[in-house]
């Protein structure tokens, strides 16, 4: 156990310069790029006098080191900064507000991919050279490069405009209400046991969710496949096999298990791909989430929200791989060296 | 007979063991030529001006108008010919630029080592676990809108792909003997980072780029779709997908749907190729 201890901690300590340069990179593409954010916001037009004052109000006449150490003070504070419009609210007040929506489509979306992932991949590792496998490949490659967008215009239109199954637009019906607990619909309406709640963000996540899904499904149909090959080949399954043991038991109990490992580090990875494809899948279905906030900030130029909006981004990407790593730790005891 | 038997043997056996990747190489490689035709030739087979209004707004495929025209009475076929050079120009321009830092910067660090290495490392690594698109956005969004904009946002996600690659390979060409062996005749820096290891590096560059490509096609039309790609009048895939999602959910599907199945038809032939490439030139991957 102390080993693994001190995995943990070591794993804590590397997080900390990775969050730094994280942040850097932040500062650097707000500050340093070409265009400047003031000009960017109030016009070419505006008085010199209002932009001195802009620039002031907004710390970009102090010294750029200055900037940079006050940047780095206000978010160890735990501060991501105030809106410029919207009278000053604190970013994070607003990013508390919509981060519950694409935490509840990344989770939807995530359970998609993986059940997906986890049926064809161990489906093509028992047929492995057939035309099944074959074209389960074919399946992961195409998954991956079906652009999000088109795949959720086509399910609104086919599902919702021309069969009316379900809605294409939004989180919930407006009339239908939903007590706020933890802002993830389906778990509030449950833990206030409104069904007629349930049932209709139920129905609002489920193209968001399988569009998402189905597109980052093939990466873990791939890996499925490949890593339930080589558990296979094991002696332990050899073992079983000799054992008598039902080929689906092994398979499900047994191999299944162990080829789960590699699924499980890539799920950090994927994570990334998970929010920049919610970004997409947000945009397509006017998902009130952190995508269509994020955007919608670009577009009115409220430079200092969507500078905390990545900085959030990028903190909230280091944890989940730090999570993502600790988790593993205590998985595979292998890793604890 | 007897010489001529095992090189039958051979092939058929290569054939057998490799059909299903040869194929699809073929499958991408002709999809990508067709584009890239498309491409060169859209001003002599588009049939209308991409950028004006040429006849009613949303009329249906038809004899006249193939793929039907859009929101504005623009011909959608034309601007689907037209929107390939789009695409293409700025996804090839990006991975060239991803491609020539990302090598320039690998080299350095990967032959110099030590401290600067070390933070090269980190800084790559960082930008790598960072969502690709999300980074792009933001980018995008700072330096405002413009071809070369649009091309600099998404070269940078793809920066750390080949930085990796090539460090790697310098990290296991550099011990080689006749590096060392111009190292011992006293050959400066430059000279060996340019004519002892870059051409040995250079091989894996086509491995990267083919894996990157499908994806930066996807980063393009993502950025494009949200607005933050080429600027409105130019033909796009990604913006016309986007420019049609209000008329598609009143009907009007051929607007949206024929942009975004060139997008996926297109990123489906790079990764085929890609894919299938990489599988011929080197098996023990799988």
């Amino acid at each position: 156990m102390v080993s693994l201890r001190v995995y943990i901690l070591t794993r804590v300590l590397l997080t900390i310069p990775m969050v730094f340069i994280l942040l850097s990179l932040v500062f650097f593409v707000m500050r340093i790029l070409p265009g400047d954010p003031v000009i960017a916001i109030v016009g070419m037009k505006a008085s010199p006098e209002h932009i001195e004052r802009l620039r002031h109000e907004l710390g970009l006449d102090k010294p750029l080191w200055r900037q940079y150490i006050d940047y780095i003070a206000m978010i160890m504070r735990g501060d991501l900064g105030r809106s410029m419009i919207w009278g000053k609210r604190p970013v994070s007040t607003e990013i508390w507000d919509r981060f519950p929506a694409t935490l509840e489509l990344t989770i939807c979306a995530f359970t998609v991919s993986v059940l997906i992932g986890l049926v064809t991949g161990v489906f093509a590792s028992t047929k492995p050279g057939t035309k099944a496998d074959v074209g389960l490949r074919l399946f992961s490659i195409v998954a991956y490069s079906l652009f999000i967008p088109l795949l959720g215009m086509l399910l609104q239109f086919t599902l919702g405009v021309k069969l009316k199954l379900l809605p294409v637009a939004g989180r919930k019906s407006p009339l239908v209400q939903i007590d706020r607990i933890t802002g993830l619909y389906l778990l509030d309406s449950l833990l206030t046991l409104n069904l007629v709640g349930f049932v209709d963000a139920l129905r609002y996540l489920l193209l968001p969710s399988i569009t998402l899904g189905v597109v980052l499904s093939g990466v873990y149909t791939r890996l499925v496949r490949s890593s339930m090959l080589e558990v296979l080949r094991e002696d332990f399954i050899r073992a079983l096999r000799a054992r008598g043991i039902p080929e689906g038991q092994i398979l499900l109990r047994h191999a299944l298990k162990n080829a789960f490992i590699p699924v499980l580090t890539m799920m950090g990875l994927q994570f990334s791909l998970l929010l920049a494809g919610a970004i997409l899948t947000e945009t397509t279905f006017s998902w009130p989430g952190m995508g269509t906030f994020l955007l919608e900030r670009i577009e009115y130029r409220d430079y200092t929200t969507v500078q905390g909006t990545i900085v959030f981004y990028a903190l909230l990407v280091a944890m989940v791989s730090l999570i993502v790593d600790i988790i593993y730790a205590y998985i595979d005891p292998r890793i604890r060296y | 007979m007897r010489l001529i038997d095992p090189l039958a043997r051979a092939i058929r056996r290569y054939w057998r063991v490799k059909r299903v990747d040869l194929a699809l190489t073929l499958t991408g490689a002709i999809i990508v030529a067709w584009i890239i035709a498309m491409a060169a030739l859209a001003p002599v087979v588009a049939p209308y001006d991409p950028y004006v209004s040429v006849d009613d707004v949303l009329l249906p495929p038809s004899r006249e108008h193939l793929m039907g025209t859009d929101n504005l009475g623009r011909d959608v076929f034309s601007r689907i010919l037209y929107g390939s050079r789009t695409v293409m120009a700025v996804v090839l321009a990006s991975t060239m630029l991803s491609m020539g830092v990302g090598t320039l910067v690998g080299l350095v660090s990967g032959y110099f080592g030590g401290l600067v290495d070390r933070v090269l490392s980190l800084v790559m690594d960082s930008i790598y676990a960072f969502p690709g698109l999300i980074l792009a956005i933001a980018v995008a969004a700072m330096l405002g809108p413009g071809v070369s904009n649009t091309v600099v946002s998404i070269s940078i996600v793809y920066i750390p792909t080949y930085f990796r690659m090539i460090r790697g390979q310098v990290l296991s060409v550099k011990s080689q003997l006749y590096v060392e062996a111009a190292t011992a005749l006293g050959a400066p820096h430059k000279v060996i980072m340019l004519k002892y290891i870059l051409p040995n590096v250079i091989p894996v560059l086509p491995v990267v780029f083919s894996m990157n490509v499908a994806d930066a096609v996807l980063t393009e039309a993502g950025l494009s779709f949200l607005g933050l790609g080429v600027p409105a009048p130019t033909p796009d895939w990604g913006f016309d997908l986007r420019n049609g999602q209000r008329n598609l959910l009143a009907g009007y599907w051929w607007g949206s749907t024929f942009p975004g199945f060139m997008i996926v038809l297109l990123a489906v032939g790079f990764s085929l190729l890609g894919e299938g490439l990489n599988e011929l030139i080197s098996p023990e991957r799988r």
